[in-house]
């Protein structure tokens, strides 16, 4: 399993061609407090970088983007009763939503964790 | 990820830098979020928007507002200058009682809302920080040239706000609990000289500290050292003051906007009203008198996500108003807005949608306050 991440601060995790998707520990701390998320059904289509999903928190609505073209295959439903694991478990339980990739060679643009990591620092 | 932020950003000056207020190290020390609101430098957060918002409605809170603008106003005939310029009855407002009033235009629309204060010897006021340069050019335009306005802008100003703020701000300055609501006095506050007054924008009871700035961070650690208070930052009180049902200005009131529609006619006293005499009375009185197309409203929202700013209002397909302040309560646990509706849809009860992204959210309007004030009359 491989692990990639955008200037967006999304994480992607991908396992053959489905990816996992979440945004960072970087950036639920920017964020604050997580009071709901807007996720998107399975099935729907989107192109890299679309608005996939939408993260409320008690000041403001962000915006999530996909890091890749693809298929939505699931949701997490989990953060129907509980958008607070975005905080907790950014990175791990906190996922929002898998994508079936329609174009691997689109990671090649994306960041490794290390190379995340110095992004983060550099803001 | 990109933000939509909710409650600054759209008044600042433009092309100036932000300043830094008295305790802007101070806030960076204690963990402190610094964004640019009004101009300034100001703590958003520090642990974080729903746990000060919280703290704040069981404890204590302090939040540093010397971004307002703090104004004193003198001169022979100050009492019916400062008629002229505001809709408010002086003559019923004792010293040391604070009442709440409004700077209108020409055409009645709303220019800031603002706290009078009657002091011995003239009147204090206290303006929005994103609006006060405009404001001390509206009074100076309004006022006469042998009556003189002071900005106090050596002046900080602090609110402690919360259940617990008698009890901890009386062991600093004593006799401050015997204060109620809308009242003030000068007080010793650690040596220090200062204008406290018992009012707030939180609805909680709670207290407003004018003091100089070089004092203010003496003075923030002086409160900050009692158990029962913490820093709180802009965030929770954006949350705080919608929850209490407060108007913020620039959101939920603006120049389109009268005193009615927008729900602040008690900005506009009795006498002033039958009167007139203050710029803008004429559509004032005519509002009065015929009612207004459109009225500020509260809403309580169905599920989890909340409606923002500028979300079009709906009764089924027809849109009859638009969003003006919306978020998660912390308090409520469910989202909470301020609108503008058309008067036939104002009712509490009355079931209407919110556009969002394409979809309608259920939201009923709602009395406001959405939880109940607990001023200290």
């Amino acid at each position: 399993m491989t692990r990639y991440f955008s200037q967006e601060h999304e994480w992607i995790e991908i396992e053959g061609d489905l990816g996992t998707v979440g945004i960072t520990d970087y950036a639920q701390g920017q964020l604050g407090d997580i009071t709901f998320v807007d996720l998107p059904e399975a099935g729907a289509t989107f192109g890299k970088g679309d608005s996939v999903a939408v993260v409320d928190s008690v000041k403001a609505a962000s915006d999530v983007y996909t890091p890749v073209s693809g298929t939505i295959a699931e949701a997490n439903g989990a953060l129907t009763d509980e958008p607070e694991l975005v905080n907790t478990q950014a990175e791990t339980g906190g996922w929002l939503f898998r994508i079936r990739l329609s174009d691997a060679s689109e990671l090649e643009a994306l960041m490794d964790e290390a190379a995340y990591k110095q992004y983060v620092e550099s803001l | 990820m990109s933000e939509y932020p909710i409650s600054d950003s759209d008044q600042e000056p433009e092309e100036l830098a932000p300043m830094l207020l008295p305790l802007d190290s101070w806030h960076k020390d204690r963990g402190g979020r610094m964004v640019e609101f009004a101009g300034y430098m100001m703590p958003v957060q520090y642990e974080g928007i729903m746990a000060e918002h919280l703290w704040t409605r069981e404890n204590a809170g302090l939040f540093d507002v010397s971004h307002m603008g703090q104004l004193y106003i003198t001169g022979e005939g100050v009492e019916a200058a400062l008629e002229a310029a505001l809709p408010i009855d002086l003559s019923t407002l004792k010293t040391r009682s604070v009442r709440y009033s409004l700077l209108l235009d020409e055409n009645g629309g709303i220019l800031d809302d603002l706290m009078v204060t009657r002091w011995e010897s003239g009147f204090y006021l206290v303006v929005n920080g994103a609006t006060k340069w405009d404001d001390i050019g509206t009074l100076r335009e309004y006022l006469p040239d042998d009556i003189t306005l002071n900005h106090l802008d050596e002046n900080a100003l602090l609110a402690l706000q919360g259940p617990k703020a008698a009890e901890a701000l009386e062991r600093h300055a004593p006799g401050v609990s015997a204060l109620t609501f809308m009242k003030g006095g000068s007080f010793k506050l650690g040596g220090v000289d200062a204008w406290i007054s018992r009012s707030g924008y939180t609805g909680e009871d709670g207290f407003e500290i004018a003091i100089p700035g070089d004092s203010a961070a003496m003075i923030a650690d002086l409160l900050c050292g009692e158990p029962d208070v913490k820093p709180i930052g802009l965030g929770a009180r954006d949350s705080l003051r919608l929850e209490a049902g407060l108007p913020l200005y620039g959101h939920d009131m603006d120049p389109a906007r009268g005193p009615v529609e927008a729900g602040l006619a008690f900005g506009v006293n009795k006498r002033r009203r039958l009167e007139g005499g203050f710029p803008g009375s004429e559509r004032v009185q005519r509002d009065f008198a015929e009612g207004t197309a459109q009225k500020r409203i509260g809403l309580k929202l169905n599920g989890r996500q909340a409606a923002r700013e500028g979300a079009k209002v709906f009764q089924g397909e027809q849109e009859v108003g638009v969003v003006t302040s919306g978020g998660f309560s912390p308090s409520l646990q469910h989202p909470i807005a301020m609108a503008y509706v058309d008067a036939a849809f104002a009712a509490d009860g009355t079931a209407l949608s919110i556009e969002l992204r394409g979809k309608k959210l259920d939201a009923t309007v709602a009395a406001m306050p959405f939880v109940p004030n607990r001023y200290h009359r």
